[in-house]
């Protein structure tokens, strides 16, 4: 019990004094998660446009597929990013195996079905006369889809934020694809996982108090972010 | 609105530019450095950290300890994702060198494995011989006395453990399937944690033991201890660059010479968690005194053929071998 009382008075002690391990490990964390969001969304923003709105066979089945792996467990995925970026593997070339952009690449694909599996079914939300209507104003395919979005942004921005968290708190791939590397793919939660294992009780405490905070605040700040923008809906 | 939009997709180009600029220092960084598999009860300690900072001091290179498992750390090498293993199970080495996937072994430290339990010592096992304590504790568990934790992950500690319970007897493949031996299937911190809280025996490497113990975690004392069968032996091998070309061969071997310098053993006898002394350098008494009871333990527990690297397996830098 003790243990959790001054594993937060170690996380406020290092948050005040600023440490520099735990800023840079932090830092790291909200670059490699943040980039993996922005890869996720880069691709699955169109993919999501693609599956509410299209009309094509076997478009229910891959919108299924995504909500499936929606749970896909991280050390699994983990292994396979592993096996195909290891050096004897068909993308070993790519150099990507212990490199924080493999780490964020992995990410990536973890939380490729959040950014669709949300952003399809904010879409779906928005009503289908919108988009008509859009359409008899002249609006292109594209332009109505510009729109639809728009209707759409607290979905989308919800989206981003439930990805970007889930990445920042996943294990499994940070893990199997970054090795824990001090100083280069050592991030929150494989330190909260090493410091576990060295019976540093209270740092893990720590650690896992302040990706928490993270968490928090990202949160937070997409409230105020959407409240200021009025994207209140 | 235009306007807002813009502003965002601003934002998220030098967002994405920043973010991939900072991975990629990270990317050009690992061009210049050593990615070394170890196990958990070497990394965990500590001492590679200190080893690393007298590395990249030394020689201006980075070293990439990635900590698991012995059975995994010696994969990641079969793979080549590793340049250099650091482990702890001789009869796994042997099977690895034989492979053909690396070679250049030393020998570089030792220490004893340690039997843990819980101070009431249901079994009875307190200063007894490791395979009396292990019949006590199976005759106990049997009764419904006492219980063992097992690593069950191949782990060297893992492997060391399957050995002693052979040698007391036993087949460790049957006694899975008793109720008293418990697979914990996790690192060593967590089945000591394990062990304490369900009042169970286990085996356990001295460094863990010791760091958990001083920090208050567990509540299991040290009761088997020392000895010929308890021997625990670290080594280091490089990868075969013939089986992996992309592998950094000559960083490897220079990273070997380094752990068999005087400096190098020094650093291992001076590392201390707690003022407890957790890894003894191995070198020096192989080399001057072979005759010493440790020196014969080490040879008996860990050499290949009779020797630390039989001659095939030592890849043309001879210069690291005596005999």
């Amino acid at each position: 019990m003790w243990e959790l009382v001054d594993g937060f008075l170690k996380a406020l002690q290092l948050l005040a004094s600023a440490d520099p391990t735990v800023t840079e490990i932090a830092t790291r964390s909200l670059c490699i998660s943040g980039a993996a969001t922005l890869m996720a969304a880069s691709w699955g923003l169109p993919t999501a446009i693609l599956l509410a709105m299209g009309d094509f066979r076997g478009r229910e089945f891959i919108k299924g597929v995504f909500n499936a792996m929606l749970g896909v467990p991280t050390v699994g995925l983990g292994l396979v990013l592993f096996l195909l970026f290891s050096r004897s593997g068909p993308l070993g070339f790519l150099r990507l195996l212990y490199t924080p952009m493999g780490v964020a690449v992995g990410q990536a694909v973890l939380v490729t079905p959040i950014v669709v599996s949300f952003i399809v079914s904010a879409v779906e939300s928005v009503e289908p006369e919108i988009r008509d209507l859009a359409r008899t104003l002249g609006a292109s395919e594209l332009g109505a889809s510009m729109a639809v979005l728009r209707e759409a942004r607290g979905g989308v921005a919800l989206a981003l934020v439930a990805s970007f968290n889930r990445a920042i708190s996943e294990l499994g791939v940070a893990l199997m694809i970054g090795g824990n590397i001090r100083g280069v793919t050592r991030v929150l939660t494989t330190s909260i996982a090493l410091e576990t294992a060295r019976g540093e009780i209270e740092l893990s405490i720590a650690l896992a108090i302040i990706l928490l905070l993270i968490v928090l605040a990202v949160s937070l700040l997409s409230r105020l972010l959407r409240r200021w923008g009025g994207w209140t809906r | 609105m235009r306007l807002r939009v813009l502003a965002a997709v601003a934002l998220m180009a030098v967002l994405f530019v920043g973010v991939v600029a900072y991975i990629y220092g990270g990317v050009a960084g690992a061009r210049r450095a050593l990615v070394v598999a170890t196990t958990t009860s070497l990394y965990d300690t500590g001492l590679l950290d200190e080893v690393a900072d007298e590395y990249a001091r030394r020689y201006g290179v980075r070293l990439y300890f990635i900590s698991v498992g012995t059975g995994l750390a010696l994969k990641h090498a079969e793979r080549g994702d590793a340049d250099a293993v650091l482990v702890h199970a001789p009869s796994e080495e042997a099977k690895f060198l034989a492979g053909g996937y690396g070679g250049v072994r030393k020998i570089i430290a030792y220490n004893f494995f340690l039997i843990v339990g819980p101070p009431s010592d249901p079994a009875g096992i307190r200063g007894s011989t490791p395979t009396t304590a292990l019949e006590r504790i199976a005759e106990a568990g049997r009764a419904g006395n006492a219980l063992w934790i097992s690593r069950g992950d191949k782990s060297g500690t893992h492997v060391k453990e399957r050995q002693l319970w052979e040698a007391a007897g036993f087949n460790p493949d049957e006694l899975r399937g008793e109720s008293w031996y418990v697979e914990s299937g996790t690192g060593m911190g967590k089945t000591l944690m394990m062990a304490s809280e369900m009042e169970a025996y286990t085996l356990a490497d001295a460094g863990t033991y010791t760091r958990y113990l001083s920090e208050g975690l567990i509540r299991l004392d040290a009761l088997v201890r020392g000895g010929r069968e308890l021997i625990n032996v670290y080594s280091v091998m490089a990868v075969n660059p013939n089986v992996h070309p992309d592998v950094n061969f000559r960083e490897a071997v220079r990273f070997i010479k380094f752990l068999v310098s005087e400096d190098g053993q020094r650093l291992i006898a001076d590392f201390k968690v707690d003022g407890y002394t957790l890894f003894y350098p191995a070198v020096g008494v192989l080399r001057e005194e072979p005759t010493s009871e440790v020196a014969r333990w080490i040879m008996d527990y860990a050499f290949i053929n009779g020797s630390e690297c039989p001659p095939q397996y030592r890849m043309g830098v001879n210069e690291l071998y005596q005999d």
